[in-house]
């Protein structure tokens, strides 16, 4: 959850007042809240953390930082879906006693 | 250096680390704050690669490992009642609180939902307007910042039926606690970079001259961290104290002003309880008394648990950088991330799961003392 992770601006709209961005994540595209970062541009990378755009970044620096998290498998912590990853454990461990 | 070649840069890895190793003359202990940067070191195998003298003290930098079971306790109580939908980040679902979990919470029944942004709750708000939303709102001062535009929002857009459970941290007291403590062996920070990203560098000077520490920002790839270590260690040789960035791409010395402003704006700061460590004064924020109709505790009435922490964890002492998670005797035998005693092998940015997922063939102190024979 602390993590940030950088992002690529897709698409920019106003909603209800509020600027709002389509972001892709190396491949995982989510609504992002452009209000800290305002004069974002479609095009750009930014540094995202729980939906908001948190600080610019280049383009060089934001593919390294998400080749490593996709490494390190922070990215699916951080966009996967708890309940599911929580019933495959439950799945595994039920094999693992069967094992027993 | 078996691990040398999993860097993105090898070459400049090698650099780094060689100048590291020509300057390092004396022991030194570092401490990284963030739990992003415990994950990093650990899984790159980058404290092996260190001089042996240079040693990397993990610090508190896990905003799920801190937060005090009271505050677990106040979330699973409000989770229980019918009326509300209770939404949180995914992982505070297994952060034990007095006897169980939001994931129990939710088995017997509780409407608990798992949001991937402060904003999908405030959405879910909208979309039930006869239910009571609340939104479990912990973290350091990166995660503040979305959480405070989300209570504005309500506000802003009069969402009545949205409160936010807050429970926020702030780094630079906590810095201070742990350097004021009688037992600290910590001799210069790499500071947290996505935190910095936001707060600017203007706490750290203060500190790093009051308590004589070079505290140098610090980002999350491995050659970010071996760069940090670099500048940090070249100080101390020196003898020097200042703040320094080493992760300019993405901190500004300002930070961020418009999420600096709206923090200021939605959120005071307050004394705070950290999960293991106890009240350190000043290392929080809670909503300030304009927003105090979106305070879930206010809402629900929940001030008057209290709560005390088990014994059998010792979970404070790794946040405090004076125990290292295999040195604890429960360590990969009773408490493992699926069974995990405290916060800190609860939450995957905690240095117990660190160690436990990337060096799990690390003896526990028990079994090592087993094995080692008596002479």
């Amino acid at each position: 959850m602390c993590l940030a992770v950088p992002g690529k601006v897709l698409d920019i709209e106003e909603r209800d007042g509020t600027r709002m961005a389509t972001v892709d994540f190396g491949g995982v595209v989510k609504e992002v809240c452009l209000e800290y970062l305002p004069d974002l541009r479609v095009g750009e990378y930014a540094i995202v953390h729980v939906g908001f755009a948190l600080q610019r970044l280049d383009e060089e620096s934001a593919r390294q930082t998400l080749e490593l998290f996709a490494e390190l498998g922070l990215l699916q912590e951080e966009f996967g879906d708890p309940w599911e990853t929580a019933a495959m454990e439950a799945a595994e461990d039920a094999v693992e006693e069967v094992r027993k | 250096m078996k691990y040398i070649d999993e860097f993105q840069d090898p070459e400049l890895a090698r650099r780094l680390l060689d100048d590291i190793h020509a300057t390092v003359t004396r022991p030194w202990a570092l401490m990284e704050v963030c739990g992003g940067q415990t994950h990093s070191i650990i899984r790159h195998g980058i404290d092996q690669l260190l001089p042996k003298q240079l040693e990397l003290i993990h610090g508190p930098g896990c905003p799920v490992c801190v937060t005090p079971l009271e505050v677990i306790d106040k979330a699973l109580e409000i989770a229980s009642r019918p009326e509300v939908i209770f939404c949180s980040f995914g992982d505070m679902l297994r952060v034990p609180g007095t006897g169980r979990d939001l994931f129990q919470v939710r088995s017997e029944g509780g409407d608990v939902r798992v949001v991937y942004s402060p904003l999908d709750a405030l959405r879910i708000a909208r979309q039930n307007p006869d239910r009571q939303v609340v939104f479990f709102g912990i973290g350091f001062e990166t995660t503040a910042p979305p959480n405070a535009m989300t209570v504005h929002q309500a506000r802003k857009l009069g969402i009545a039926n949205f409160s936010m459970l807050v429970s926020h941290v702030r780094v630079p007291p906590a810095i201070e606690a742990i350097m004021s403590s009688p037992s600290c062996r910590v001799q210069g920070f790499l500071a947290a970079g996505h935190v910095c990203s936001v707060m600017g560098m203007g706490e750290y000077p203060g500190l790093a001259e009051r308590f004589r520490v070079p505290i140098v920002v610090t980002g999350f790839e491995p050659l970010d961290i071996l760069e940090g270590v670099r500048r940090a260690v070249r100080q101390l040789e020196r003898g020097e104290h200042t703040v320094d960035n080493a992760y300019a791409r993405a901190v500004r010395p300002e930070g961020n002003p418009a999420a600096r402003a709206m923090l200021e704006d939605v959120f005071e700061v307050t004394d705070r309880a950290w999960r293991g460590i106890g009240v350190i004064p000043g290392s929080g924020w809670r909503l300030s008394s304009k927003y105090r109709d979106h305070d879930a505790e206010h809402r629900f009435q929940v001030d008057g648990i209290r709560t005390e922490e088990p014994a059998a964890c010792r979970s404070g002492e790794v946040l405090q950088g004076l125990l290292k998670p295999h040195e604890c005797e429960a360590f990969g035998t009773v408490c493992t991330p699926r069974t995990p005693l405290g916060a800190t092998m609860v939450s995957s940015e905690g240095a117990c799961a660190a160690y436990y997922l990337y060096r799990r063939l690390d003896m526990p102190a028990a079994k090592a003392r087993e094995a080692t024979p008596v002479v």
